[in-house]
């Protein structure tokens, strides 16, 4: 520890502190452009110069180490005369365009020269003008505007570990680019976006769409993939115009993942049901709520209740999923699942079905495998913590078993399918060596490995090679499963599967059942559900299921209700409603709670209120709504399952497009223009 | 520099030939593993080089920074930040013989206006055979001024001594590199001064 004295405030700080973090610590703001605090050091744009006594000249505090003794001071007027200066000079180049830039009022250089600029320039000759780049469609550049911090170079290379940013030429002629006008091919390509201090890179999808202090922002949580980013949604008169990341330490960090930031903004406008549907002979037609009501309750009337199934879909809230299965159990049905993909999740453990090891504590891994899993595009935030591990971790080692994917960090490919975890457990495989001597190893299991005939068995040799490998120990617990779909664990936590004897997704869609609920599900095989079975389908976007639905109820989209979303790691998050359902829409758990009045067997909550009560007190993990506890196991029995039935097969490649992924992303322009522009060249794509 | 790559007629393909292939592995084992990305700048200009030698232009296509950003494992903006930022490595074709007239201060004072306007005509008349860059110091102001073609460097240039230069080479002549009104190294004009008892203790020729 070092003790230090800044502008008067005595503060001990760790050695490895900068003068600029300490100075953070002792409250004292420092202006800056180019330090952010989870990107390296670049120390180029100078406007952090502080005043440190016994040196000569002012120091750019980012860069500075702190010394014990040091007395700085960051708010003199000698340092306040060499921000100015260095403000002029940032601002020699830069255009007055402040009235038509996106960055106007969200804008650091705009904000600093309130305090540091001055009232006009003294420059009289040429400003440069530097050409536009292309990035894609989702980042628009106006290049003269930049200031040449490098946080955009420095994100791509480090936190999302696509290096494809940098600075060509030199000196007058320096440029940020591509230098190919090609399409960024990160998943998190929108974050530089926010980091860019100036409005050098805005958002494409956004460019014009509206001043920052216009927007009404509502916290909500990201669905389109199961981390469960922390988002803040911008609204301006009911319509959603943007997505930002919000922090989060434990989950996102400061980042967000391109499809959760663009997918819905335009997503949730297109292919809505706004009113309720109904197939009379063969064809849909409008109807209203009671109508639809009546032809469903009309179907059930004399049907046995293990005649009727329901399956939930990736994007659903706990609520609507709990009312659902209230319902069915009301109706006499024990045909529920969650897992429309067919994975073979075990529910009847939470740490079966978990990302255990909790997504801060990939921090502590030493030694991973995974199993099945694209984890770049299943999860791109989780996977730039990993990356970020690796960077730290010189002795980190990474094993992949299934379709050779790049993760951004080097992995050691052991196989394509089973047949590799099975060397694994013989120890005949290299990688084993590499599993035993690590301290915190741990693997991910994927969907790809699980959705299939032999899920479960895939599912009991993960556990056993995460037993056989120490991962699961009183202090440690390094079996993750990784989820892709938002409403997924949220499902199983509810036990939204099959009750005793129960039918899974797959034997409901095969005709199982003569009525069958979809809620939000989209991503099933519609057409192979039988004629004569009974489709209902409750969701927001006219996509796969209500196409073959008999009776459409509309719902609302994650960001148009309050919703509890549970993300991979086992957190239950809360998302507040940014804004209102198209037309006639409703949220989910008031259509069921209607349906249920209606049929005579009314849902014991009238207000959402209510119905958390009732989901906390039957699921008590719901009453800590943010929290995340960290298991570790003394019981290492595994799932049912048995390791020796797994089949030859190689694993399904993982999330071949990572832009149109669930019926939002699918609905959503912004999404086809990556697919065409940025996963077009994607080999997997051809496959 | 870089914003003229953009309108070239960049070639599809680069490889490197047998006899760059040759130098390679020696580049790299200069130095460290894991420390191959160092050997950017060599492999450039071997590139360079190599195009000069089969095209008679030497130049550097963006295939060959992406060929080279593959061998040594970096990503190809890393290759692209290093070949646009010395003025060196040229990003368009140059004609066979590259004029680098030095226009900086020393040599300017000396006259390189006029060897600059004698390359300058050169290269409009024939410009399939001589192309001209200013650059910054040379590194050779004491023979000021002077002029670099492809490899050699050209001292004590005036604007006739330039033509004459350039007329033997677009003869085919190899003029010798180094002053042109005789003057050995950078010793003074018209002979030594002082120390004359060392000129034939180091057994020089010139």
């Amino acid at each position: 520890m070092a003790k230090v004295t800044i502008d008067g405030i005595e503060i001990e700080v760790p050695n490895s502190y900068s003068v600029l973090q300490a100075a953070e610590a002792a409250g004292r703001e420092i202006p800056r452009f180019c330090y952010h605090e989870r990107l390296s050091v670049a120390g180029n744009c100078r406007m952090c110069l502080v005043e440190i006594e016994k040196m000569p000249k002012p120091v750019a505090s980012c860069g500075q180490p702190v010394g014990d003794g040091m007395v700085i001071y960051t708010d003199n007027e000698k340092i306040r005369a060499a921000r100015r200066n260095v403000m002029e000079l940032l601002l020699i180049n830069h255009p007055l365009d402040c009235p038509i830039c996106d960055q106007g009022g969200e804008c650091d250089l705009q904000d600093e020269a309130v305090g540091y600029g001055r009232g006009h320039s003294r420059y009289e000759e040429h400003k440069r003008a530097v050409s536009d780049k292309y990035l894609g469609p989702l980042v628009k550049t106006v290049m003269t505007r930049c200031i040449h911090c490098t946080r955009c170079v420095r994100f791509l290379a480090e936190v999302a570990g696509v290096p494809e940013l940098g600075g060509v030429s030199r000196g007058e002629t320096m440029e940020i680019t591509n230098y190919v006008e090609r399409a960024l091919s990160s998943e998190l390509s929108g974050n530089i976006v926010d980091i860019c201090p100036v409005g050098a890179l805005t958002s494409k999808p956004y460019a014009f769409v509206a001043r920052t202090w216009e927007l009404s922002k509502t916290d909500s949580i990201d669905v389109l993939d199961a981390v469960g980013a922390n988002i803040r949604v911008d609204t301006k008169g009911g319509t959603v115009l943007r997505i930002l990341p919000r922090r989060h330490d434990g989950v996102n960090e400061d980042w967000l993942a391109d499809k959760g930031r663009h997918a819905p903004v335009d997503g949730i406008k297109y292919r809505r049901l706004d009113r309720p549907w109904l197939r009379v002979n063969g064809a849909l037609r409008e109807a209203g709520w009671d109508e639809a009501f009546a032809a469903i309750a009309d179907r059930m009337r004399g049907m046995a209740g293990s005649r009727i199934g329901a399956i939930a879909g990736d994007l659903c809230d706990v609520e609507s999923m709990f009312a659902l299965k209230r319902l069915m159990n009301a109706l006499g049905s024990d045909h529920l699942d969650c897992r429309q993909d067919g994975a073979a999740l075990d529910a009847s453990r939470r740490d079966y079905y978990l990302f255990n090891t909790t997504i801060a504590g990939i921090d502590e891994i030493d030694a991973l495998l995974v199993i099945g899993a694209d984890i770049r595009r299943e999860a791109p935030v989780l996977n730039a913590r990993i990356r970020r591990r690796w960077m730290d971790l010189p002795s980190f080692e990474a094993g992949l078993i299934g379709a050779p994917v790049d993760l951004t960090y080097p992995t050691t490919w052991l196989g394509d399918g089973p047949a590799a975890l099975m060397a694994l457990l013989n120890g005949a495989h290299d990688f084993a060596k590499v599993l035993e001597g690590a301290k915190y190893p741990a693997l991910i299991v994927g969907q790809s490995a699980l959705a299939r005939a032999d899920g479960a068995a895939v599912l009991a040799a993960c556990w056993q090679v995460a037993r056989q490998f120490n991962m699961i120990r009183p202090d440690w617990h390094g079996f993750n499963v990784l989820h892709r779909a938002a409403a997924r664990v949220g499902g199983l936590d509810i036990g939204f599967v099959p009750q005793s004897g129960g039918l899974d997704a797959r034997a409901m869609l095969a005709g199982g059942v003569d009525m069958l609920w979809l809620l939000g599900a989209d991503e099933i095989d519609a057409k192979a559900i039988p004629a004569q079975c009974f489709v209902v389908y409750q969701g927001h976007h006219g996509d796969a299921g209500a196409a073959r639905a008999d009776v459409i109820l509309p719902g609302a989209s994650y960001l148009e209700k309050p919703g509890l979303y549970v993300n991979t790691e086992g957190r239950v998050q809360a998302a507040a409603q940014a804004c209102f359902p198209p037309g006639d829409a409703r949220e989910d758990w008031t259509i069921l709670r209607a349906f249920s009045d209606h049929l005579g067997h009314r849902l014991g909550f009238d207000d959402l209120a209510g119905l958390r009560a009732h989901l906390s007190e039957s699921y008590p993990v719901f009453s800590d709504i943010g929290g995340c506890r960290r298991l570790a196991s003394l019981d290492v029995t595994g799932p049912a399952g048995d390791p020796a039935s797994m089949s030859g097969e190689a694993f399904a490649r993982p999330m071949p497009v990572y832009y149109q992924t669930d019926p939002i992303s699918r609905a959503s322009p912004t999404m086809a223009r990556c697919v065409a522009e940025i996963a077009a060249p994607m080999p997997a794509a051809a496959e | 520099m870089s914003a003229d790559a953009k309108h070239v007629d960049q070639p599809t393909e680069f490889m490197f030939d047998a006899v760059s292939e040759a130098a390679i592995p020696a580049i790299i084992a200069t130095y460290p593993p894991g420390r191959q990305a160092s050997a950017a700048m060599p492999l450039l200009d071997l590139a360079q080089r190599q195009m000069a030698r089969l095209t008679g232009h030497a130049w550097v296509p963006r295939v060959a920074m992406d060929v080279i950003a593959a061998r040594l494992g970096v990503a190809p903006i890393r290759i692209y930040e290093v070949a646009t930022f010395y003025t060196m490595f040229h990003l368009a074709p140059v004609a066979r013989h590259h004029l680098q007239v030095c226009t900086t201060t020393p040599c300017w004072l000396r006259g390189s206006d006029a060897v600059h306007q004698a390359c300058k005509a050169a290269a409009q008349a024939n410009p399939d055979l001589f192309s001209v860059e200013e650059m910054e110091c040379l590194g050779a102001c004491v023979n000021a001024p002077v002029l670099m073609i492809n490899d050699d460097l050209y001292e004590d240039l005036d604007g006739a001594r330039t033509e004459a230069l350039l007329e033997a080479v677009k003869q085919g002549e190899a003029p010798p590199a180094g002053s042109r009104i005789g003057r050995r190294g950078s010793a003074p004009e018209g002979g030594p001064t002082s120390l004359f008892m060392l000129d034939a203790a180091d057994g020089a020729t010139s």
